[in-house]
């Protein structure tokens, strides 16, 4: 079937489905766990008589498998649990039906203007300095700017939280289809041949860990700026250092840890680790939290990596063993790999499971120790030099 | 007198016709074989199908290309140096020498720092490697390898040993000792073979692993304790000039440039090229990368640097100017990626504004082409060694 002869049955089953549902108030009701693939050939077995569409009932799983996809891929049905992942599954997993507002039959260009009141960063752990975007935003549509306002004025209303996560996820769902993000091979071409763009796109673009790469991936330029403001403050050529460039002045007397060291370690959580007092900050926090077998693991990991491969003797009894002194707390899933690669053990046997100890520090920890960290160093600081600060400390603490 | 060796010609049975004949490795499906060289022209020559000659796979294959340069365009948003307009400009830049390191007999051709940022390996063409204590412009151990041109030096992560190799194809690890009487030369190990020149060495995080590039077109992975090679990468097509590990923690790339033009990004677990840029027009001498790891700049003989994205996928800026028309040899970022050093072959360094792609400022002082650049680890200065004999701290 060509693509859109195979939409137009699909928007019929997808108004089939939705007037079996009982409207558009059970939206929630549909998205309980039940199997898709289940829903739409029972749904499509028992349509009521009234609606006279001339196709056929008798599909094949697999047909069915191949449409359900088609339309989760341009939008019509978003999964609740991956949400990035545009791909029908055959399994468990839930799936809601998306407003017909936002369907990609009603052709409505995914504009500039309406992507302007969509905050992409609202989902992202990591939150980018509003007034950024903002002021670039301004910059691109200032012609309708008024209008845009207006839009997301409209937005901004109070709605139930019910209500308000539905749309969020309808939204999101929405951009990916529009905006896909640059690395994933998810690129639908609007009409036209979309074979030649997915195998491009599809590209494999290297193990980094990026997060919220989504579809500011294809503003690049901005990430450098970013990066520059961020960094300029810190980097002794351009903006000197404390007390004084050694090269310069001949004086090694090395400034005690800085207000702007401390800071550098709030960029990322890789800055933090890089810099050993701040990996020996991180360790007496974690001590605290009873949670320093994490650091450790991740170290004796780093060890095994790049060191002889008889390091790896003590770690599954040390941190993986159930009854561990030191027992690090990974998913079963990750465990049960990690300790059938042990019996053949090789260098980065411990990978899977020293990335989810790096992103549970990462995601848990690191925030929290940011938090208190401040407390802390701000106590130790001059009082004359952070008196401003001393009044956040007031707040914080 | 000195053991060098050149390319090293293996005598055997060929693979494919097991006839006694002088073999060449030749790589099909990432497999190592040898072929007699007229196996290796048979071949060449066995993949082609009906009515195609040489000729008209080029063009496919020049055309393809084309066709991706096509593609990477659509994908591509907004130039670089547009959004850098609203970034403000740098001001007048006063950068002098401020430590002069003489000691050298002959052409420094490689340095690098150690972490504590005041030490420095640096290695030349006699054949010495000498280390630096660069604040009081000391030497504190000198070496002398049994071959010339001394091309990679490394310094070891902990500052407890140094890598080094040139001419004689291997990359030798020398621990440091601080008793003055023991004979360094005496703890030497060889770590890497490779069959042509080491132009490029760098440890990995720990001081157990080093990765080499080398004329042979290669580059590989070593352990430093066994000696073993651990992973090789194989895709150049000509002789690889330098390389440069990605800064993120969690990070398993490295990137390679080499005389084929083309700089490589390689995946460091599994051996295999991920991403690769050929938009220079000569040999690209030095690639390193932006200090946030997702993009990397690289110096050519064609006179300009570049600067290449890899989420994007694409050059994103070009650092050049019509004055200058001699290649770039070595390149380096300062610490928050807003600067770019580089030195060039008509004895000076250029520094560029890697945002805004203009030239910021042109140091003066070197008396004969500047072969190498690094800025020190903290950012506060940076070193260029140059076939003047010295190298200069400038800050």
């Amino acid at each position: 079937m060509a693509v859109s002869a195979s939409l137009a049955h699909g928007i019929h089953i997808l108004e089939c489905l939705r007037g079996a549902s009982q409207g558009t108030g059970t939206l929630q009701a549909l998205s309980l766990g039940h199997p898709p693939l289940a829903r739409v050939s029972s749904a499509l077995s028992h349509l009521p008589d009234s609606v006279s569409v001339p196709m056929k009932y008798g599909i094949s799983e697999e047909e069915a498998l191949h449409l359900g996809n088609l339309l989760v891929k341009h939008g019509y049905i978003y999964p609740l649990k991956d949400p990035r992942s545009l791909v029908l599954r055959a399994d468990e997993s839930p799936y809601r039906f998306q407003t017909p507002y936002f369907w990609t039959s009603t052709k409505w260009p995914a504009t500039e203007l309406d992507y302007g009141t969509y905050d992409p960063g609202r989902d992202t752990a990591q939150r980018r300095r509003p007034q950024d975007n903002y002021n670039l935003l301004h910059k691109r549509i200032n012609h309708t700017w008024d209008f845009v306002v207006m839009q997301a004025r409209e937005a901004a209303k109070q709605r139930r939280k019910g209500d308000r996560i539905v749309i969020d996820c309808q939204e999101q769902a929405y951009w990916l289809v529009n905006r896909p993000p640059v690395r994933t091979g998810l690129c639908v071409a609007p009409g036209g041949d979309g074979a030649g763009c997915t195998a491009l796109a599809g590209r494999v673009m290297g193990r980094d860990e990026c997060p919220g790469a989504g579809p500011w991936a294809k503003a690049s330029p901005c990430r450098y700026l970013k990066f520059n403001e961020q960094y300029v403050p810190h980097d002794p050529i351009m903006s000197g250092c404390l007390p004084s460039n050694p090269w310069i002045t001949d004086d090694t007397t090395v400034a005690t840890p800085t207000k702007l060291r401390v800071e550098r370690w709030a960029f990322g959580f890789s800055e933090l680790l890089t810099d050993p007092l701040g990996r020996a900050q991180l360790l007496d926090f974690l001590k605290k939290e009873f949670s320093a077998e994490n650091l450790s693991f991740w170290e004796a990991c780093e060890g095994l990596r790049y060191g002889e491969q008889s390091r790896i003797v003590p770690i599954p009894r040390q941190f993986l063993a159930p009854g561990a002194t030191r027992w690090v707390n990974i998913d079963s899933k990750t465990m049960e790999r990690t300790l059938e690669g042990i019996k053949t053990p090789h260098r980065y046997v411990m990978d899977d499971a020293q990335m989810h100890i790096y992103m549970l520090m990462k995601k848990d920890s690191y925030p929290r120790f940011l938090k208190s960290e401040h407390c802390h160093s701000l106590n130790t600081a001059k009082k004359k030099l952070h008196r401003e600060l001393g009044r956040k400390k007031d707040l914080l603490c | 007198m000195c053991d060098q060796t050149f390319l090293a010609i293996v005598f055997g049975p060929c693979d494919r016709c097991s006839r006694e004949k002088p073999l060449r490795p030749v790589y099909i499906k990432s497999e190592q074989l040898s072929y007699c060289s007229i196996c290796v022209e048979m071949m060449a020559t066995e993949g082609l199908h009906e009515n195609e000659t040489l000729a008209s796979l080029k063009n496919e294959a020049e055309s393809l290309k084309g066709k991706l340069e096509e593609e990477r365009a659509k994908l591509h948003d907004v130039e670089l140096h547009q959004v850098a307009e609203r970034v403000e400009a740098l001001g007048q830049f006063v950068m002098k020498t401020r430590r002069t390191l003489k000691g050298h007999g002959n052409k420094v051709l490689c340095m690098d720092w150690c972490k504590d940022k005041r030490r420095i390996v640096s290695s030349s063409q006699d054949g010495k490697v000498i280390v630096w204590d660069s604040f009081t412009t000391n030497k504190e151990h000198a070496v002398t390898m049994p071959c010339t041109w001394v091309m990679a030096c490394a310094y070891a992560p902990s500052g407890c040993a140094i890598a080094c190799g040139g001419l004689d194809n291997k990359c030798s690890v020398y621990p440091l000792t601080f008793d003055k009487n023991e004979n360094m030369a005496a703890k030497k190990k060889s770590v890497a073979m490779h069959t042509n020149y080491l132009s490029a060495c760098s440890f990995t995080n720990s001081d157990m692993q080093i990765l080499t590039a080398s004329g042979d077109g290669t580059c590989a992975l070593w352990d430093v304790e066994s000696g073993q090679l651990l992973q090789s990468f194989h895709g150049h097509g000509a002789d690889v000039l330098c390389l440069d590990l990605a800064p993120s923690e969690t990070g398993n790339t490295f990137v390679s440039g080499g005389c084929d033009k083309k700089a490589m990004v390689w995946d460091m677990r599994s051996g295999q090229c991920i991403q690769s840029f050929e938009t220079h027009d000569s040999d690209i001498n030095s690639v390193r990368y932006y200090p946030s790891g997702d993009a990397f700049a690289s110096g050519s003989d064609d006179a300009t640097c570049r600067l290449y994205d890899l989420r994007a996928d694409r050059e994103v800026a070009i650092y050049s100017k019509e004055s200058i028309i001699f290649g770039a040899s070595s390149v380096d970022f300062s610490l928050s990626g807003r600067l770019l050093f580089a030195g060039y072959n008509d004895y000076t360094i250029n520094v560029w504004d890697v945002l805004k792609g203009s030239r910021v400022s042109i140091l003066f002082g070197h008396e004969n082409r500047v072969s190498t650049l690094r800025v020190s680890p903290d950012g506060t200065a940076f070193c260029s060694g140059s076939w003047d004999h010295t190298l200069r701290i400038w800050a």
